[in-house]
């Protein structure tokens, strides 16, 4: 009987380094069959929108002169430093890297947290990393896997670039180093990602660790770059590590080191906490709840039980970019050149007029975007109940289905509002101590946050609608902000025609403080919003639940 | 005797699909009514439309009197819904959601919650993620029996329960009947359907094709009969009713129809009989006759090299 038990037991002793990676190959492949539709959109519309970058700068600032008024006012004006960070030289190259640059790093970024969180963390909470490392699988490899995926489509985004750049006639070094900046972001991002499926048991919370990381090291770019006597901060940054490089300007590869060093540790640490925790699983042992609660009495109580802790975080997130712009925009308010040619272009961006309203509203429409997204995720979180077979018990008692989704819907309708506020609040708090004027410094802050509202209800909205009428297809909500972040960050830049750029809500919004506030627009937005909510829950009290 | 559930021709098409097709079901009220059939059969789309889920694309679905579909909420209020898979929320205990599904029905008794968590030897206090199917099982069972409905609706309820709960639950059914309660219960564990219903039926491709009694029902299979006999009649082979006759010397065995057993143990007894035994039919049997005609329908529309697999389990069926 002992022997028996020994001699079963000493394989298992035995265990080698490579076992812990044996199947890695089955499992990559299985990865790229699984993530070939979202891979392929996010590598190809990167790309595309690089490409298409370099031949409008190119059409727009042919005369070198003109780039050199832009790149003199891109280093004098915080709006664009906070947002997009320096210009590296006065080249087309430069330009283009600079504004795809801007977006685009913290886009592979996020392309690789989603990747690497799916294909972790998403697969044990359903149950089949379970199945598959029951087979001949070792215990790394469905993380190597993961993150192997991710890194590959990061660097097909780099290479894509450098071809976007070298065939739009700029310099190959440049856009080598372009790519390598764009790409090395991505490779972080895989190993913050890979960490964050280590600590958390729920890939929601994942990814929320993730993504505030990338916000966290954004917002640490940004400090750095518009305070000279905190400029090493963006050596803290991945984002800010890709404006060191200097793609067109200095070169600079070795910067590329810091890249493929932080993977390494990142990747280092998420091995060391995988080989200390157990499969589906996280780092510390799931708490007891209450045997029994009284205040859980309706689905509205179900539903904001579902939703708080979400909302909690996103509260942090959006106080501290509050924080982030009220600092950035006090320091802002004597720095207006007068410059026309300066002007024009900042009307490109955000409007015209007094630097720190033009920050304030860039600002106001970063975070819209932003507060979208929650409210998209939190309207999708009745789809993700639904798939989950959670929605029928609730629905077999006496709820009716406006009723349980009006628990939900509280969240997507009030959630933007709150968040929008709390930016605006801790932003209008921080930049009116700073001038020392709370009546003046207060207002445009807080304007430029909650004006963006209707058209994060709008998005929140055309989720809900999906989730009433076309449940399998609720993803096209997050393809929608993606397109509006397009539009919003490069359309103007790009000319793009007037109905393509109609098509996001964003584009409605009067850029308070910069502009006058319009009413119409606004209130024509929230009764879209309001209409899509409405056929969202009449699709889903006519159809089949799941 | 008044009906608590009333389907009539109710078809659902899931795309090119038929899950039900034409499908009647008749639930008396205070009986324990067996719901039976093979894996995707359609027991669970039934259900589901019984509960207003799905909507029937044609025929009525009528519980506790209303609409499934359009009187949903308020009949809700007077049924109670275990389903097969139990998928609880993963950041809720226990005690949260069998506290929250039953205040969301309309209201709670304390009591036999407590009794009920007693008896099923529930730990409350385990976050949804931490049970294991079992449990998961146990926390829909408790939240369901300790509402005040008139209809319990039970599909496959048992499924990952060990045999102590199982027993347990069929005391809980076998007192849930007493007190006058409506049970339908989909099952594929024919020993809990044979020792708890009233009545079974038993769907088969989306129609039920058999509903009755188990007595009713049995009448419509054979018995199995082993004598001692002094002389075989030879009659017996001739004997309408009569199928499989195996002759040992003086041993007979045969399986009669049960509408010819009368005639078959007369003229067995012109043979003189001197040992007999007669065994009724099981559920299994029943069940195993519509599961295997549908098997034999398949091996005629299929190849012949599929035929001999299907035979072979005929065998094992027999």
């Amino acid at each position: 009987m002992t022997a028996t038990l020994e001699v079963t037991t000493a394989p298992v002793r035995s265990r080698t380094t490579r076992d812990r990676f044996t199947g890695t190959g089955t499992l990559i492949r299985l990865n790229l069959r699984r993530e070939r539709t979202p891979l392929s959109a996010w590598v190809l519309s990167v790309g595309v929108v690089a490409a298409s970058t370099f031949s409008t700068i190119a059409a727009l600032y042919p005369d070198p002169a003109e780039r050199t008024v832009l790149a003199a006012s891109i280093a004098t004006n915080p709006a664009f430093m906070a947002i997009t960070g320096p210009v590296s030289s006065t080249s087309i190259g430069a330009v283009s890297a600079w504004r795809v640059g801007a977006v685009g790093t913290s886009l592979v970024g996020l392309m690789a947290i989603f990747t690497v969180i799916r294909r972790t963390r998403a697969d044990e909470e359903t149950g089949r990393t379970e199945l598959l490392a029951s087979a001949v699988v070792g215990r790394a490899a469905p993380l190597v896997a993961a993150v192997t995926v991710a890194i590959g489509a990061s660097l097909a985004i780099g290479l894509l670039v450098t071809l976007a750049g070298i065939g739009s006639g700029e310099s190959a070094v440049g856009s080598a180093a372009f790519g390598v900046a764009m790409a090395g972001c991505g490779l972080v991002f895989a190993g913050v990602a890979a960490i964050a499926a280590q600590l958390a048991e729920s890939s929601r919370t994942a990814v929320g660790i993730a993504c505030a990381v990338l916000a966290g090291t954004y917002g640490l770019r940004a400090i750095g770059d518009v305070k000279p006597a905190l400029s090493w901060l963006t050596w803290l940054s991945p984002q800010g590590w890709a404006n060191h490089v200097g793609s067109f300007g200095d070169n600079n590869f070795a910067v590329s080191a810091l890249f493929v060093l932080a993977t390494a540790v990142a990747l280092g640490v998420a091995a060391w906490l995988l080989d200390r925790r157990d499969l589906g699983l996280a780092m510390f042992p799931a708490r007891l709840g209450p045997a029994s609660n009284s205040r859980l009495h309706s689905p509205a109580a179900l539903a904001a039980r579902l939703q708080r802790g979400s909302l909690i975080g996103w509260l942090v997130g959006m106080a501290a970019l509050g924080a982030v712009t009220g600092g950035v925009a006090s320091t802002s308010s004597d720095l207006l050149t007068g410059n026309p040619q300066l002007e024009e272009l900042m009307a490109k961006i955000g409007g015209a007029g007094a630097i720190t309203d033009m920050l304030l509203s860039a600002m106001g429409v970063l975070a819209g975007l932003i507060v979208g997204g929650y409210a998209i995720s939190t309207a999708l979180r009745m789809s993700t109940e639904e798939t989950a077979d959670r929605v029928g018990p609730v629905l077999a008692t006496a709820v009716s289905r406006p009723r349980w989704m009006s628990g939900h819907l509280v969240f997507v309708i009030v959630g933007p509002v709150l968040l929008l506020a709390v930016a605006g609040l801790v932003g209008g708090l921080i930049n009116s101590l700073q001038v020392g004027d709370l009546s003046s410094g207060f207002g445009g802050a807080m304007g430029a946050m909650l004006v963006q509202v209707p058209a994060t209800l709008v998005l929140g909205g055309l989720a809900v609608a999906l989730f009433g009428w076309l449940p399998r297809f609720t993803s096209v909500a997050w393809v929608a902000l993606l397109i509006a972040l397009l539009l919003g960050q490069l359309g103007q830049l790009l000319q793009l025609p007037p109905w393509l750029m109609d098509l996001s809500p964003y584009t409605h919004i009067p850029t308070v403080p910069t502009a006058d506030m319009r009413w119409t627009p606004v209130i024509v937005l929230t009764l879209i919003a309001a209409g899509l909510i409405a056929v969202g829950i009449a699709g889903f009290r006519r159809r089949d639940v799941s | 005797m008044s009906t608590t559930i009333e389907v009539t021709g109710v078809v659902k098409k899931f795309g090119p699909v038929t899950a039900l097709n034409n499908l009647d079901l008749s639930v008396q009220t205070g009986e324990v009514h067996g719901f039976l059939g093979p894996n995707g059969s359609g027991k669970s789309t039934t259900i589901r439309i019984l509960l207003g889920q799905l909507h029937a694309d044609a025929g009525t679905a009528t519980v506790l009197g209303g609409d499934a579909w359009r009187d949903a909420v308020q009949l809700h209020r007077r049924l109670a819904y275990v389903p097969g898979e139990v998928n609880l929320w993963p950041n809720l205990s226990g005690g949260e959601v069998i506290d929250l599904l039953a205040r969301l029905r309309g209201g709670i008794d304390t009591r036999r919650r407590d009794e009920l968590i007693e008896r099923f030897d529930l730990d409350l206090r385990k976050k949804g993620r931490a049970y294991s199917k079992g449990n998961r099982q146990k926390v829909a069972i408790v939240a369901a029996l300790a509402s005040d409905v008139e209809l319990l609706i039970l599909d496959e309820p048992t499924i990952g329960l060990d045999p102590l709960m199982e027993a347990v639950f069929q005391e809980c059914i076998n007192a849930e009947k007493d007190r006058g309660r409506t049970v339908l219960l989909s099952s594929h564990i024919l020993s809990e359907v044979e020792a708890l219903c009233d009545r079974v039926s038993i769907i088969r491709s989306g129609a039920v094709v058999e509903t009755g009694t188990l007595t009713e029902l049995r009448h419509l299979t054979r018995t199995a009969i082993t004598a001692e006999v002094e002389t075989v009649p030879a009659d017996l082979h001739t004997a309408t009713g009569v199928h499989d006759l195996v002759v040992e010397g003086s041993r007979v065995r045969f399986d009669v129809d049960s509408a010819d057993l009368d005639r078959a143990m007369r003229v067995l007894v012109a043979g003189g009989v001197r040992g007999l035994t007669a065994t009724p039919p099981t559920l299994e049997e029943l069940f195993l006759r519509h599961y295997g005609e549908r098997v034999g329908a398949d091996a005629t529309a299929s190849a012949a090299p599929t035929d001999g697999v299907n035979r072979h389990q005929q065998a094992a069926v027999r």
